[in-house]
């Protein structure tokens, strides 16, 4: 039996009468890449803030990492790294600035973020641009420093939100050596985005639509149940049925 | 503590690497306070007066020349009817006609009385009761040395004659009053509209949610916001305090310290109003109407401009539900008077008690889960 980090059971967040999240259930395993998929508006943004302890679920149960969405949200920060949907490091602060801060909050030693800083650096290709303010940086190495950043604590699982919508391709391609690769370090990886062919990269994936898991499963497993050739094509079957609009 | 370290370092270099909010550190201070007491100069020096003289007779002649030799008046034209004196108000070119009627002098003398004409342009308020208060002042001292009343002194009933003196303030100078209370206004500005602005700010461009994901405490992150400011806010105060005794030489006749003591406290108060409003507002815009709606009425009700005293009574007590009226009242108090912590110790205790309620209120209002 494999070690599951996150337990997710009817987990519903409504406001007023609209169900945002609709009773979602699912698990995700150590050291794997669940992919997370959806429509705009489909209510994948909502469940992941839930999970995050950014938002407080309606009715239904999660673990995170071993602690309950409702009561110990501090305690799941502390073992979880986030990169939201908006960038979302410092802009006037250099690249330096921005690595000590978020891994001092997380409580990385000093002596360790520098060490560790300069390993990035070196890893990133950012010799010469660690005294630059993040702001004057291009986007593409703004969303892999944010990734860097986002892991520098070495969190049990990692949350990305659309993490290289308005990326290049290449850039990209390197974003997701990135994910290989701490994945390969134990990190759980769960990742939200629109593009089917990172949905391709994931161990397994899950489709929202209107707010309720449709389908969850490895990506050849998909696209067999479905006949299809492509996960476009997985998407576009369960995707057309969604009443909600953009 | 480690990691409120962390987060005032991240804030300070956030904030000094902004150089208009280094520049305005000094420029606010010092511009300020060499306008405000100018701008805001409520003393009366030069009242425009019309004067219709119909009587044109030695007693008109001399009241209209001690009017003109009082210092405090501009002759600006002697029209030759009510009618066209009226049209110089309209115009704007003067404050006050005086109208003498045609018999001034006869009158005076044969029945021991005279009605004169004051009208006053009441559209400058203070201007016209101060000026036509003036006028009144000159025109009894006119009115003591006439003749009539100098041989009757007699039957004239007895005088109670009073002089006074203007103490804390001796020349009853305006900007004596003004130049505290502007102190005072940069603290709030600084409290009030920074702390907001800057905590909006950070959810504006979404890095508030990355700090919610992260395990600091409220309470860390609290501080990290309102450290800084409160450090800049007794720096400007510092300047502020330099520049009264440069420009006025002003120097608190109080404790120094005592004053020190009640700008922290005041600080604080302040500092948890401008966190508040940023747990309210969700952009810039928000943040600054909501303060600047509260900054207006809090200048307006501390007894700034106007004194609290003269205040109806509910203004009074809504007043004191501000903490501007509390630190204006004290630093006058201070500074001017010289009054000690015996004299100013209820005051604090207001001062504390504003910044319990609005920090606590803040607190408990910041979510970091929704």
């Amino acid at each position: 039996m494999e070690e599951k980090v996150i337990i997710c059971k009817e987990l519903t967040k409504s406001f007023g009468d609209f169900y945002a999240v609709n009773k979602i259930s699912f698990d995700v395993n150590k050291g794997e890449i669940f992919g997370f998929l959806g429509a705009n508006g489909a209510g994948k943004t909502t469940a992941m803030r839930m999970l995050c302890g950014l938002s407080f679920p309606t009715s239904g149960e999660a673990t995170v990492a071993g602690f309950n969405v409702y009561k110990q949200q501090d305690s799941i920060k502390k073992n979880i790294g986030y990169m939201s949907q908006k960038f979302s490091l410092y802009e006037n602060l250099t690249v330096l600035e921005n690595i000590s801060f978020f891994g001092g909050v997380y409580g990385v030693r000093k002596k360790e973020i520098k060490e560790r800083s300069e390993e990035l650096i070196q890893t990133l290709g950012l010799q010469n641009e660690t005294k630059k303010l993040v702001g004057e940086l291009p986007l593409g190495w703004k969303q892999k420093l944010a990734f860097s950043v986002a892991i520098f604590h070495k969190p049990k699982i990692v949350f990305l939100d659309e993490p290289t919508g308005g990326v290049d391709p290449l850039t990209r391609r390197q974003f997701w050596d990135m994910i290989y690769k701490a994945a390969d370090e134990g990190i759980t990886v769960f990742v939200t985005t629109h593009y089917m062919d990172e949905a391709e990269y994931c161990n397994r994936i899950s489709i929202m639509v209107d707010g309720r898991v449709e389908a969850l499963d490895s990506p050849g497993k998909l696209k067999e149940r479905f006949s299809a050739d492509s996960m476009d094509e997985v998407f576009y079957k369960l995707a057309r049925g969604a009443k909600r609009g953009e | 503590m480690r990691v409120l370290g962390f987060i005032l370092r991240k804030e300070f270099r956030q904030i000094l690497r902004d150089k208009t909010i280094l520049a305005m550190m000094f420029v606010m201070p010092t511009v300020q306070l060499i306008i405000f007491p100018l701008a805001m100069d409520f003393d009366v020096k030069s009242v425009n007066v019309s004067v219709v003289d119909n009587d044109h007779s030695t007693y008109s002649r001399s009241l209209i020349s001690k009017i003109g030799s009082s210092g405090f008046f501009k002759m600006i034209s002697s029209a030759s009817s009510y009618k066209e004196a009226l049209k110089s108000i309209e115009s704007g070119k003067s404050d006050v006609v005086l109208e003498i009627p045609a018999g001034f002098e006869r009158n005076l003398v044969r029945e021991g009385s005279q009605k004169l004409g004051l009208s006053v342009d009441a559209i400058n308020g203070s201007k016209a009761s101060i000026g036509g208060y003036y006028l009144n002042a000159v025109i009894a001292d006119f009115n003591a040395g006439l003749d009539v009343n100098l041989k009757n002194r007699n039957t004239a009933s007895q005088k109670i004659e009073v002089t006074f003196s203007n103490w804390f303030n001796p020349l009853a100078m305006y900007k004596y009053n003004v130049v505290p209370a502007v102190l005072v206004l940069l603290l709030t500005l600084i409290g009030g509209f920074m702390t907001a602005l800057n905590i909006v700010r950070e959810k504006e461009i979404g890095t508030i949610e990355q700090i919610n994901v992260t395990p600091i405490k409220k309470w860390e992150f609290i501080l990290g916001k309102l450290i800084p400011f409160w450090v800049i806010g007794l720096i400007v105060f510092t300047v502020g305090l330099c520049v009264c005794f440069v420009v006025y030489g002003i120097f608190p006749k109080g404790n120094i310290l005592l004053l020190y003591l009640f700008a922290i406290a005041y600080l604080v108060a302040l500092l948890g109003f401008g966190l508040l409003i940023s747990t309210y507002s969700n952009n810039q815009v928000q943040a600054m109407f909501i303060a600047f709606f509260f900054m207006v009425i809090f200048m307006l009700m501390s007894g700034f401009f106007t004194s609290t005293d003269s205040m109806p009574h509910w203004a009074r007590v809504l007043s004191e539900f501000t903490p501007v009226t509390h630190f204006v009242k004290v630093d006058r108090m201070i500074i001017l008077k010289g009054s000690g912590w015996n004299d100013v110790k209820t005051e604090f205790f207001y001062l504390l008690c504003f910044g319990a309620v609005l920090n606590g209120w803040a607190i408990w209002n910041y979510k970091k889960t929704s």
